[in-house]
């Protein structure tokens, strides 16, 4: 069974604000589930499943009740930022599966912060005793992906920057995003290494924030107003360390990207517009190539000259301003990577950066961290039409 | 700048559980232990109860030469936990001659002379609880 055509997204609703010290964690799904729902010209009443990561001990059950949900599916899958790519899938298969009608999908919190000291390294997980005690952090280690790619493939710094150039080429019309000035290639390299080679402008930012989503029936999406998006296609795949052989220069999209190019039945020639996951700039590069954009190792070449800039660029991407100038709400980047691919194909995005004529929009998402243990996500979405 | 030749990292002990035990007591002594398949011989990494590649429990201990070369790394300039005071740290991944790519720190050496493939041989800083952490210095030409 596929999920090609039997599910659509109807609602999509991004939190305007990027810091919400006087919300509730709670509250804030709550403002995006309302968000969506009158996106989509639905109520809680239609919701019939319900999908969020687990944030209190008891899955999607918590905020279920705060919600007012009565519904007959759950699931709290976490594969980290890209749990939200997961979610549209699992969604579409039950729908598909006839287990349900409409899925509300939420993502709302505050910027996670840094353990302190004092934390024991390495409690609660069998790995952690043995990576934690030696100080890694998220940044050093997409530093040692990064530090790796150079050195096998010849990127260089200069192409990384160019990532978060062309982010932020989009973020400049976007009134809501987090860091709307445009940078240069010599304000990325100029800017305080962090972990090197990353500096402090090849990270996303960091927000407080949310998003939602609304996933339904054909019969459903028929009876709305609202123009909706076919989902078309899904992969997930976890990476890990593979018993001490890790490969820190692909990740996950190895293989969640030909599962969701053949459930959609399309390829990387057929995609007008692509969310991209961009927790670091290295993130793009290896994931751009991991999806087949182009060849191993050349994602430093296809970034160049404005590569990835909408309209006119090979690959248009992240039009919102992506993670590293828009939103990365509680590090979770994946809500709004669908989010942007939704307006995309919707037509809504900001004119400046609307690709013409989107037919087909890519969004993936990249959990956990890139040179140990990650979750990799791709969605293939179509216009109502496709 | 030779920052870091002779500076001491933080030192944070382990989570200990049964399952690591053999490995950490190993460390207290000096030693680097590997798990090892009794079933198919596969060298484990991490310290696990199961092999990964057969599905068999029943693990033993071999070992290791203590050497290997630097898989890749990075100069970490801002720590976190015990390392938010720590000053620039090098953390790597090191590939043991036995195999297992490993994470770790690069000591020893002034974190700008890492390169990859620096042939590096373990030394074992003290925890103070019972164990060490296995780090990793230049091999002297
Ligand atoms: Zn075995």
């Amino acid at each position: 069974m596929s999920i090609r055509g039997q599910a659509f997204i109807a609602g999509a609703y991004e939190h305007p604000r990027r810091k919400i010290p006087d919300r509730s964690v709670a509250q804030i799904h709550a403002e995006v589930a309302v968000g969506a729902l009158a996106d989509a010209g639905l109520s809680f009443s239609d919701v019939d499943a319900y999908f969020t990561v687990d944030q209190t001990g008891l899955g999607a059950i918590t905020l279920a009740e705060y919600l007012g949900l009565k519904v007959s599916y759950i699931d709290s899958t976490l594969t980290g930022g890209s749990s939200y790519l997961v979610h549209v899938g699992h969604a579409a298969a039950a729908i598909a599966a006839g287990k349900c009608n409409v899925a509300l999908i939420t993502l709302g919190g505050h910027v996670r912060p840094a353990p302190g000291v004092g934390r024991a390294p390495g409690v609660g997980t069998p790995h952690g005793p043995f990576e934690e005690v030696y100080g890694v952090t998220t940044v050093n280690n997409y530093a040692l992906a990064a530090r790796r790619h150079m050195y096998e493939f010849g990127t260089t710094s200069e192409q990384l920057a160019e990532v978060k150039v062309a982010a932020s080429h989009h973020a400049q019309y976007n009134p809501d995003a987090l860091l709307p000035n445009v940078v240069t290639v010599e304000e990325v390299l100029a800017s305080p290494l962090v972990a090197d080679p990353l500096h402090r402008l090849d990270s996303c930012v960091m927000t407080d924030g949310g998003g939602a989503l609304v996933v339904v029936s054909p019969a459903v999406a028929k009876t709305l107003d609202r123009t909706c998006v076919k989902v078309l296609g899904q992969g997930e795949a976890p990476k890990h360390t593979m018993n001490g052989r890790v490969d820190v220069t692909y990740t996950g999209a190895v293989w969640s990207g030909p599962m969701a190019f053949a459930e959609a039945g399309v390829t990387v020639a057929d995609v007008d517009y692509a969310s991209i996951y961009d927790s670091f700039t290295i993130t793009v590069i290896e994931t751009i190539e991991d999806l087949g954009f182009c060849e191993k190792g050349r994602g430093g070449d296809f970034v160049l000259d404005g590569g990835l800039i909408s309209p006119t660029g090979r690959l248009p991407f992240n039009t919102d301003g992506g993670g590293l100038c828009n939103n990365h709400p509680v590090n979770q980047g994946g809500m709004t990577k669908v989010i942007e691919a939704v307006r995309q194909l919707r037509g809504e995005a900001r004119p400046e950066v609307q690709v013409p004529d989107c037919e087909i929009a890519l969004a993936h998402g990249s959990g956990g961290r890139i040179s140990s243990r990650m979750g990799s996500s791709t969605l293939v979405l179509g216009r109502e039409d496709a | 700048m030779t920052e870091g030749i002779d500076r001491q990292l933080p030192s944070p002990a382990p989570a200990v559980v049964p399952e690591t035990e053999p490995f950490w007591a190993a460390t207290a002594e000096g030693r680097l232990l590997l798990p090892r398949c009794a079933a198919c011989a596969t060298v484990i990494w991490y310290p696990k109860g199961i092999c990964p590649e057969c599905g068999s429990l029943d693990i033993g201990w071999v070992e290791a030469s203590g050497e290997g070369e630097v898989y890749t790394f990075t100069v970490s300039r801002r720590g976190e936990g015990a390392y938010l005071d720590a000053g620039p740290f090098v953390l790597a991944y090191v590939e043991l001659d036995e195999g297992p790519r490993v994470m770790t720190n690069i000591v020893g050496c002034s974190p700008e002379s890492v390169r990859i493939g620096l042939r590096v041989r373990a030394v074992f800083d003290d925890t103070g609880q019972g164990s060490a952490l296995v780090r990793f210095a230049p091999v002297e030409r």
